[in-house]
């Protein structure tokens, strides 16, 4: 389903070309469970950036659902971004002026549905995520975990194929951690693919398959039997 | 993305930051509202001017002796003659011309007017009954000139408002008689006040039929002829059968000046509609300023929402959307702040016309329309660039908030 090939990305720092990822070959399927975890600085994030289509490699290609989505433009990225990939974000990035409800709505709205049928998407993707009495509530009266729930059901209100978590526990304490990774964990049984960037070992542990990276190479890349 | 969606949530992000909202919405009202003022004004000062002219009597056109002639000796000079005056009858032979409604013969001299001991100099018309309707003028008591023979010396006056006062002073002026150089009139009405009308006060005057003028006078000729034309489209048929009555009249001479009100009616408008022009352009500028301080604070907002705008990217608005939020947000903002600035405007206008009433202080409805489009236009112009910084941005670096 998501297929890297030879995949490098370089920044220019100065006038030093700084490599953030190099020669990346990497293929996942449908529904699998993926983390990523490495030091910071080893490419994780640019990586997840990268699956995200924020950012553009400098070599190779990227096929997503077998389509070359490496030379898209900006409007057609945007397409693919809005109707196939979902980001959870470690700060969890809501619009602070915005409602919880509003906030999930958001990428409904940028894809023009209309306001019917957002109204009736939102509120079963609030029910299940047990935010049903947090609907008109702006993300500074919301708790930790219940911004990132709500930022989770902005993620996946449009189905998408792919949802990337970059340190999605990272700004909460643990019991709350692990309750929003067990909700990311329960969209695997739609057949999500799920895709994890964590520096914290435990977590990353959970995953069926981890990938280990340093210095923007793939260390390690273990498929758990189960 | 909806049209209705992107308004909403350019509506909501100007909600978002209210005293920035109100300020620039500020700015922009200021912008408008001083077209709008300052157009009234100039506009009004161009009413005032034509209606001061429209009182003086519309359709008016006027005919005078002698020619102005422009190149070469005039005839006259040649001959060594004076231009033959006109005469009361040459005035009568008007009407023959179906495009004429009717006229007023003028004179114009000066006498000493006095009732007992009580001696003024004054201005003396002689006209007939018909000046009260081509000036346009109102009597307070008693009546005009009377009609009927142009001829006819009837020893009656009509006293200016001011002459009344001066000589008869609350008494009973009608009726009562004067001394008007070396004959008696009998006062049969007075004028009602009427202030200036183009450099002619009718307050101070006196008016006598026109052959007794010529009698007090000892002349014969007219100082003008006043003509009414039977409407607006006629004043050109007037002018034409006008100079060749009275060049018929005169032997084949060309020694009559005739003149339309038009003319110089049209000369003042047009000067007075480039002058309102250009102070409404003047004010335009502050709606220019007001336009770069939209772009000043958009920029800012861009920056302060540079994570926003990461966080749209990533959940798959393309830049053009980022784009149109963007000049959604200085559309609205023009279009409240123009809304604003036009009711202030408006307001202004009307607090100027009580103060001073006998301006018609109105904008003009093209003021209104150029003052909102300028508004929009700025707006959104100026908005083009933060915008478009805003669609460039790298979604990883907003993001991140860098």
């Amino acid at each position: 389903m998501i297929e890297l090939q030879n995949v490098c990305r370089t920044f220019t720092v100065g006038d030093q070309q700084v490599a953030a990822l190099r020669d990346i070959d990497l293929s996942f399927g449908a529904g699998e469970y993926i983390s990523i975890m490495g030091p910071s600085g080893s490419g994780k994030s640019t990586m997840l950036n990268m699956l995200g289509l924020l950012d553009r490699p400098s070599s190779g290609t990227y096929l997503l659902d077998g389509g070359n989505v490496t030379d898209l433009n900006d409007e057609q990225l945007a397409r693919v971004r809005r109707e196939k990939i979902g980001f959870v974000f470690q700060s969890f990035h809501l619009v602070p002026r915005l409602t919880a409800t509003q906030n999930v709505e958001l990428p409904m709205i940028l894809a023009g549905i209309p306001a019917g049928e957002r109204k009736a998407r939102v509120q079963v993707l609030m029910q299940s995520y047990g935010l049903a009495d947090r609907v008109g509530h702006k993300p500074d009266q919301l708790s930790g975990g219940q911004r990132q729930r709500v930022a989770i059901a902005r993620a996946t209100v449009m189905n998408p194929a792919v949802l990337l978590a970059d340190e999605p526990t990272g700004n909460l304490d643990q019991a709350t951690g692990w309750e929003v990774l067990k909700l990311l964990e329960g969209l695997l049984e739609q057949g999500i693919t799920l895709v994890l960037v964590t520096h914290d070992a435990e977590i990353g542990a959970r995953a069926r398959r981890r990938i280990h990276m340093l210095d923007g190479r793939i260390l390690s890349d273990e498929q758990q039997a189960k | 993305m909806r049209l209705s969606d992107t308004l909403q949530f350019a509506s909501g992000s100007l909600r978002g930051s209210p005293t920035r909202t109100l300020l620039m919405m500020l700015a922009m009202a200021i912008g408008v509202a001083a077209v709008v003022v300052l157009t009234a004004l100039g506009e009004g000062a161009r009413r005032y001017v034509v209606d001061q002219f429209a009182s003086l009597g519309t359709n008016l056109v006027i005919v005078l002796p002698g020619r102005t002639e422009t190149s070469g000796v005039g005839p006259g000079l040649m001959s060594g003659q004076t231009p033959r005056e006109i005469t009361l009858d040459d005035a009568q032979a008007l009407l023959r011309s179906r495009a004429i409604k009717r006229f007023a013969p003028l004179t114009v001299g000066s006498a000493s007017l006095s009732r007992g001991a009580l001696n003024r100099e004054v201005v003396v018309l002689g006209s007939t009954s018909e000046l009260l309707a081509v000036r346009h003028m109102e009597m307070a008591v008693g009546r005009f000139l009377p009609g009927g023979d142009i001829h006819d010396t009837a020893s009656v006056c009509v006293l200016g408002n001011q002459m009344k006062r001066e000589l008869f002073g609350n008494e009973q002026a009608v009726g009562q008689w004067v001394r008007l150089g070396d004959r008696r009139f009998r006062v049969i009405g007075v004028m009602s006040s009427q202030g200036e009308s183009m450099g002619m006060r009718t307050d101070d005057l006196v008016i006598i039929p026109v052959a007794s003028s010529h009698q007090l006078f000892n002349t014969s000729g007219l100082y003008r002829i006043l003509v009414e034309a039977k409407h607006r489209d006629a004043i050109g048929q007037v002018t034409k059968d006008a100079e060749s009555i009275l060049v018929e009249r005169h032997s084949g001479e060309r020694d009559v000046t005739v003149i339309t009100q038009d003319a110089v009616l049209q000369t003042f408008d047009r000067i007075l509609g480039a002058l309102t022009m250009a102070v409404g352009g003047i004010a335009a500028i502050s709606l220019v300023v007001a336009g770069v301080l939209i772009m000043n604070v958009m920029l800012i907002a861009v920056a302060q929402r540079v994570k926003e705008i990461g966080l749209l990217k990533a959940l798959g608005a393309p830049g053009k959307q980022i784009r149109q939020l963007f000049f959604a947000e200085a559309a609205l903002l023009s279009a409240i702040g123009s809304v604003a600035g036009l009711a202030l405007g408006h307001a202004g206008s009307f607090i100027i016309g009580q103060f001073y009433p006998s301006l018609p202080v109105s904008p003009p409805w093209w003021a209104v329309i150029a003052a909102t489009a300028t508004a929009l236009g700025t707006g959104i112009l100026f908005s083009v660039w933060p915008a478009r910084r805003a669609a460039r941005l790298d979604p990883v670096a907003a993001l991140a908030g860098k």
